[in-house]
């Protein structure tokens, strides 16, 4: 399963990222994970949150531009080693990873979203090697 | 020391015969040599014969930068390609530039007319001169350097781009006057003020144009280099700069009035404003041969003093410009038309048509910020393909303008929509 994430352009100027909060707090949308990637004259907001669509159609209708992006999410032992080794999957079938944050690292696993180059191989590697990404709906539960 | 005393000083009752007897010659071989004008003055019922002293000017018809460009390349020419001996050319607003010629008759009075405007500015052939301008298709760095030969000064011709080696020539040479754009003199005199070598140089004078420069920083120019600062003013369809200048008593601009003659005009109306009113300045050329023209639309507002200066000229002299009649900017020198940037983004699709241009002066130099709106269909959240966008438009704008732009993503539906006219500039420069 890939799970959906919602990418927000924000440009680099005061109160922006709140506005975005803002109209995410007032639909009772909840964030599970967030990365904030910046360049110099604007960032991009990558949000995990609950519902993925209605924080889309919010946040446009509030004219923000936004996107629903495919990412792959996996839950990953407290183990030295875990995710090198899950990376190590996608390297050998020649999938790249574009960029990847945490999610969750409460109680025995941890899980990270990852943003590869090809998301169906990405996806169908790690279902052939038996490790389990998440949809939306179970991230929810996390 | 005036250059040209029989010319510069004669009474106006003579400036006036003999400004009708060129302009008589002029509408005669316009008529004869160019169809573009001949055909207009058809239009309007007119032959040479009507034309018989300078009051008649009004009855010829204006000549604009969009006739130079409809007639592009060549099309306004008076002469076979044989007697051209030179050409110059500015950007314009389709990618397509103006293109203006010179004989070597042209060439001899420009550099009379510039010659008369550094002795303005008191360069004698004593003088080491820097110059500064751009040398190329831009007017300026040649008119200046025929202008200071003529002269008899020594010509380093600089043109412009490395400033440590100008500043370390400037002292090592002893120069003692350059001419540039007042920026870019600001610009060198940072650089020559962090160096400590202010208290080398030998400078004296500078002669600035190219673009409009404030009350401001002329002052500033000639406290922190301890020199004065001279305004000269040109613009390559008339000739190039050499037109106009100021001199030391620094009372508005001298226009070399026997070879163009200024006009002052109610924009709207292009009716003659009074002496000492705001209006358009339009100019003819009288002794041109290549690309003689008539009542030709500067754009620029100025207002027009026909008294005779302290200095003994008797040339009417046009005050410091107080605007454009059109929404052209002056940046680094270069020409700049907010549509060229419209016209350049629609080829772009991953952006919508809606920028917006934002001037302003850092440490002395021209910053140009051209923002633009995401096309939300093409929105995407990776970075590299943003920046590859940003490389793009960039390449885009800089190809159009002859201009490096900072190019600003911005959020869609941010920019100024403002009903009717929407504004497309911010000049932060407060040149006028």
């Amino acid at each position: 399963m890939v799970a959906k994430q919602l990418s927000v352009f924000i440009e680099n100027r005061q109160g922006r990222l709140g506005e975005v909060l803002n109209v995410l707090k007032e639909n009772d949308i909840n964030i599970l994970s967030l990365s904030l990637a910046d360049t110099t004259e604007y960032g991009l907001l990558r949000l995990i949150v609950n519902n993925p669509e209605l924080g889309k159609e919010k946040l446009t209708e509030d004219g923000f531009s936004t996107i629903l992006t495919d990412v792959i999410v996996l839950k990953i032992t407290h183990q030295s080693g875990s995710l090198q080794g899950l990376l190590k999957i996608l390297s050998d079938n020649n999938v790249n990873v574009e960029y990847m944050y945490g999610l969750s690292i409460d109680g025995e696993e941890a899980s990270v979203v990852l943003k590869t180059s090809n998301v169906e191989m990405a996806e169908l590697v790690f279902k052939n090697q038996g490790v389990k990404t998440l949809s939306s709906k179970e991230i929810e539960k996390l | 020391m005036i250059w040209n005393e029989a010319k510069e000083c004669m009474s106006r009752d003579e400036l006036s015969a003999l400004q009708s007897s060129r302009l008589v010659k002029l509408v005669d071989y316009v008529y004869h040599n160019v169809e573009f004008y001949r055909k207009k003055m058809q239009a309007l019922g007119l032959l040479p014969g009507d034309i018989k002293n300078i009051e008649d000017i009004v009855k010829l018809p204006f000549t604009t930068k969009d006739d130079l460009r409809e007639n592009y390349p060549f099309g306004l020419f008076a002469v076979p390609r044989s007697q051209v001996v030179r050409v110059h050319a500015s950007s314009g607003t389709t990618g397509k530039a103006t293109v203006v010629g010179y004989t070597r008759r042209d060439i001899d009075v420009w550099a009379e007319c510039v010659a008369r405007c550094m002795a303005m500015a008191g360069i004698t052939r004593e003088d080491t001169i820097q110059v500064a301008y751009g040398y190329g298709l831009f007017t300026g760095g040649l008119g200046a350097h025929y202008g200071a030969e003529k002269i008899g000064a020594m010509v380093v011709p600089m043109s412009t781009g490395n400033s440590k080696k100008l500043t370390t020539m400037m002292v090592d040479f002893g120069a003692t006057a350059i001419a540039c754009t007042p920026s870019y003199l600001l610009h060198l005199t940072e650089i020559l003020e962090q160096e400590g070598l202010i208290e080398q140089l030998k400078l004296k004078k500078a002669i600035c144009g190219a673009e409009p420069w404030t009350e401001k920083m002329h002052k500033e120019i000639e406290e922190r280099l301890h020199i004065s600062a001279f305004d000269i003013y040109g613009l390559s369809e008339i000739m190039g700069p050499g037109v106009a200048c100021d001199c030391e008593f620094h009372k508005g601009l001298h226009v070399c009035e026997d070879h163009f003659y200024p006009e002052v005009l109610d924009s709207a109306t292009m009716k003659p404003q009074k002496a000492g009113e705001t209006g358009e300045l339009v100019f003819t050329t009288f002794t041109k041969e290549a690309l003689p023209l008539i009542r030709y639309r500067t754009k620029d507002l100025t207002s027009i003093d026909y008294s005779t200066c302290e200095c003994g000229r008797t040339s009417a002299r046009i005050s410091r410009f107080k605007g454009r009649v059109d929404d052209m900017l002056i940046i680094r020198g270069v020409n700049v038309f907010p549509s060229q940037v419209e016209a350049a983004l629609i080829d772009v699709e991953e952006v919508s048509p809606h920028y917006m241009i934002i001037v302003d002066r850092v440490n002395n130099l021209d910053t140009l910020e051209i923002q633009v709106e995401l096309n939300p269909k093409y929105y995407t959240d990776e970075i590299r393909v943003l920046e590859g966008l940003n490389k793009k438009i960039t390449h885009v704008l800089n190809q159009a303008l002859g201009l490096n732009p900072k190019v600003k993503l911005v959020e869609p539906q941010t920019l100024n929509r403002s009903e009717g006219k929407s504004v497309h500039v911010i000049d932060k420069r407060k040149l006028y």
